[in-house]
């Protein structure tokens, strides 16, 4: 018999398995214990935590350079407190929603200490959510100061003025933060099928500088490169959300571009699964 | 509870020779090979039983459980435990079920074992007053005492795999898969674990089905036995009657007063080591107790035992014997699938 030829499930009533309802409805029952374990080790990781955080710098390198840049007059319409609003927004939100589930997925699927979280009774994409959800309180802190030099900095550009700009805002947070998560879980899934889905991972992280706006504000790319970035989904990851918050958008166009950005969640959600679960079927749980 | 029938699990693994110049040809034309890790392998276990799961390393033994609590999608045959199809992962099937292997664990790194307790009561919904009862009653069992609340990683290992158990089995699960569970453990240790093993079996009816390098485990803990050799089922039946067939010598070891002539003890049957104060004799079961009422009253004898011979010896011999395979040979001594493929 080939390894390709499909199982027989056998004859005799096997039980209807649960719906997704009843999954989500227990998992979300024990969503609050996860969380709670998984701010204690964040918190006995704190050294290892910290130093992470602080990698992401290149928002503060890059606005050096523009600062410098800008002080001649405004380039492309940005002058320096546009710079300076702009990259400290880009770290506020970047610290906010990103994660690493595709490095950490990655690992457990070649090492295969994703077996044990197989043999849980809750998805082990949840109990993945919810150790990078219970990072957030902890990068809050760290942001925080950057918020406060935020706000003196951006004064009257800020979304604060509009209502539905601050709701809009809220709204692309989590849009940006469920976007990264699937992403991550789509291309840590990918160590299923290839031994170099971490390539994939840094190609991607390469591609994503670029077309999020993570360097470079799309106002100063070239046309092409900023027409292509309002079609790819690396922009609702970060660049959409701190145009959002340093008022560069209006309400309506805010709340078209909220639209898209749910668009892609609902799209990249529906990828990540369909990988996740051709993946679980080749798991070899070697090692594990 | 556990049914397996004509199971089939292959892999397909990348191959290539050592070298710079394969590895390079290797990036522009990949050689697979399929590895069949278990062949057509049946066999039952009903609830409550004790189950030894044994084979040389590479026999499959690994793969089989990791099928069994659903790790891994089968190639073919059928596959029930409880009412359910495992790699399906129904949560009801994962909430049935515990998978411990003695060299892996769930228990958080860096957080004391209650966290992870309190993380696997959430996650299999188990009620606070319940899972304190069962950390309570399982922590007595294995004197676990205030372990829990130090961090995982300042335990020693005997006294992780203490907590580890206890965190495999807070849900209560009716089916237990052990792989290694004793491994790297000091002997008062393993004597620990097995006691606690079988009176969990005993106290919740469930059913354990263990793999273990340890011989000891085995004969404490299973009465009956289910072998595998190259993926295949050798045999499967009582592991007295195993070790008669397969062995169906006995050990005599007689201590003596003072030395005797070495043809004094040949005659008695073979003689496995002899020195002055102690020879080991190996005599047919049938003509033991002949050969002790002859040695009693012809040698100057301090002391004997009768023993069967060694579940390792055994083991060595079966394994040694088997050309089960690759080769398709049948393999010896007669094998005997007393309970599988119904």
């Amino acid at each position: 018999m080939s390894p390709e030829a499909r199982p027989d499930i056998g004859a005799g009533a096997v039980p209807r398995r649960p719906g997704f309802g009843a999954e989500l409805a227990r998992a979300a029952k024990a969503f609050p214990t996860l969380l709670r374990v998984g701010v204690s080790e964040v918190v006995a990781y704190r050294a290892e935590f910290l130093v992470w955080i602080l990698t992401t710098n290149m928002p503060l390198v890059m606005l050096a350079l523009w600062h410098a840049v800008a002080a001649e007059g405004p380039v492309k319409g940005l002058d320096q407190r546009a710079f300076t609003t702009y990259y400290l927004g880009v770290l506020a939100v970047r610290l906010l929603t990103s994660n690493w589930a595709a490095w950490q997925l990655s690992m457990e699927v070649r090492d295969g200490t994703l077996s044990a979280k197989l043999l849980r009774p809750i998805h082990p994409l949840y109990a993945l959510a919810a150790d990078h959800i219970s990072a957030i309180p902890m990068r809050a802190l760290v942001i925080s100061p950057i918020i406060v030099l935020l706000v003196v900095m951006g004064r009257d550009r800020l979304a604060g003025h509009d209502p539905r700009l601050v709701v809009v805002l809220v709204l692309s947070l989590v849009g940006a933060w469920l976007l990264t998560f699937f992403s991550m879980v789509l291309l840590g899934a990918l160590a299923f099928f290839i031994e170099s889905s971490l390539g994939v991972f840094e190609l991607w992280l390469g591609v994503y500088a670029i077309f999020s706006g993570y360097l470079i504000p799309f106002e100063v790319l070239p046309h092409w490169v900023s027409a292509a970035a309002g079609l790819l989904p690396f922009r609702f990851m970060l660049g959409f959300p701190v145009e959002v918050l340093v008022g560069r958008l209006g309400a309506a166009g805010a709340l078209r571009e909220l639209g898209a950005q749910w668009a892609y969640v609902v799209l990249t959600f529906a990828g990540a699964l369909v990988v996740w679960r051709a993946g679980v079927r080749r798991f070899a749980a070697y090692g594990g | 509870m556990i049914d397996v029938r004509n199971l089939s699990k292959s892999y397909r693994v990348h191959k290539r020779a050592p070298g710079i110049a394969a590895a390079l040809r290797s990036v522009l034309r990949r050689r697979y090979e399929t590895v069949k890790a278990v062949e057509d392998l049946s066999f039952q276990i009903a609830e409550g039983e004790r189950v030894g799961f044994l084979g040389p390393n590479g026999a499959g033994k690994t793969t089989t459980l990791k099928v069994l609590s659903g790790l891994l999608h089968p190639t073919s045959g059928t596959v029930r435990v409880g009412s359910y199809v495992p790699h399906m992962r129904d949560p009801r099937f994962l909430q049935l079920i515990t998978l411990v292997m003695g060299q892996k664990q769930q228990l958080l790194w860096d957080l004391p074992p209650s966290e992870t307790y309190a993380m696997n009561r959430a996650i299999y919904d188990i009620p606070k007053a319940q899972a304190e009862a069962t950390v309570r009653e399982l922590g007595d069992l294995l004197e676990i005492g205030d372990l829990i609340g130090k961090p995982t990683r300042q335990l020693s290992l005997g006294e992780r795999m203490k907590c580890e158990l206890v965190a495999a089995l807070l849900h209560r699960p009716r089916v237990l898969f052990l792989d290694e569970p004793t491994i790297g453990l000091d002997v008062s240790m393993q004597a620990k674990m097995r006691d606690f093993i079988r009176d969990y079996n005993e106290r919740f009816g469930a059913a354990v089905l263990l793999t273990s390098h340890y011989m000891d485990d085995v004969v404490a803990l299973c009465p009956r036995v289910v072998v595998i050799d190259h993926g295949r089922l050798i045999y499967d039946g009582d592991l007295r009657a195993l070790a008669r067939k397969v062995r169906p010598d006995k050990h005599v070891t007689i201590r003596l007063s003072k030395p005797v002539d070495h043809a004094d003890l040949a005659r008695m049957g073979t003689i496995v080591s002899a020195n002055g104060a102690q020879a080991v004799l190996s005599v047919p079961s049938a003509q033991a107790s002949a050969v002790v009422r002859d040695a009693l009253a012809t040698l100057p004898i301090v002391d004997l035992t009768i023993e069967e011979a060694p579940l390792e010896d055994v083991m060595r011999e079966l394994f040694g014997a088997s050309g089960t395979g690759k080769d398709g040979r049948e393999p010896s001594p007669s094998p005997k699938p007393a309970r599988a493929g119904a």
